[in-house]
């Protein structure tokens, strides 16, 4: 599990590369809490492109971090989420419940978030 | 003839084995040479039933984790079992959204997840005693 995370704009860039699943979601809930209050940023843009894993454990870390980004008025994003990803943040209604935006690209999560 | 062939592993509940778990049946599945999608989507499915035993079955603490799988031409039958405290309400566990455990961030998608990458999911539980969730999915690319 490698965790690296970047600042554009008023975004922090959040980088995963691994699997996402119970075990490893008690380290990225650390390293997002931490980074996010350290950082002035609103949202928090994950970038997916690493990650070839993720379970329903993945959706509540995620959930997990709406409310201090919506106390910042900020979104959370999501882009280059594989298929099978994806599926999980359909069934969990992320998406639909604009809780989580999914973009194609960086530079269009930037533009657009 | 029909193709048969099954496997048991039998492994601790910590959080680690949960990748080895969901692997474990991935390669012992790669022998029905499954598409890209319906192997991701087997692994999720187990990942989900491995973590519930862990964390509800067990509540983090130790014990034993069962899981059988068992191949009948294109038809794959998983089983996750566990000796823990049982689930007071199946029905209620498998609303999607709904999580005993809030605090711990779960999303209270596990069996929601479950049921929508297989064909089939069956819970059987009892208080005190444990739980076992059976799985079936027909592997299209061999039809």
């Amino acid at each position: 599990m490698n965790f690296s995370c970047s600042v554009r704009t008023d975004s922090l860039i959040v980088k995963i590369k691994g699997e996402i699943d119970h075990h490893s979601c008690d380290f990225i809930r650390e390293k997002l809490e931490r980074e996010y209050a350290r950082h002035n940023v609103k949202n928090i843009i994950f970038d997916f492109s690493d990650i070839h894993f993720m379970d329903s454990s993945g959706i509540g870390v995620i959930m997990g971090r709406y409310k201090s980004v919506n106390e910042r008025g900020g979104k959370l994003g999501v882009y280059n989420v594989n298929p099978q990803i994806d599926r999980v943040f359909q069934l969990s209604g992320l998406y639909k419940n604009k809780i989580v935006h999914s973009f194609k690209s960086l530079e269009e999560a930037i533009t657009n978030i | 003839m029909e193709f048969q062939n099954s496997m048991k592993i039998s492994f601790l509940s910590k959080s680690q084995n949960e990748a080895f778990a969901r692997v474990a049946v991935a390669a012992f599945v790669s022998q029905l040479d499954p598409t890209v999608e319906e192997i991701s989507e087997i692994k999720t499915a187990v990942s989900e039933a491995v973590t519930n035993a862990i964390i509800h079955g067990y509540e983090d603490k130790e014990g034993e984790v069962l899981l059988t799988c068992t191949i009948q031409d294109n038809l794959v039958e998983i089983t996750v079992s566990d000796r823990g405290v049982g689930i007071e309400d199946i029905e209620k566990a498998r609303e999607p959204l709904y999580t005993s455990k809030p605090e711990l961030e779960r999303s209270g998608m596990g069996f929601t997840v479950m049921e929508a990458f297989m064909d089939e999911v069956e819970v059987e539980s009892v208080k005190d005693s444990g739980t076992t969730v059976k799985m079936r999915k027909r592997l299209k690319s061999l039809e």
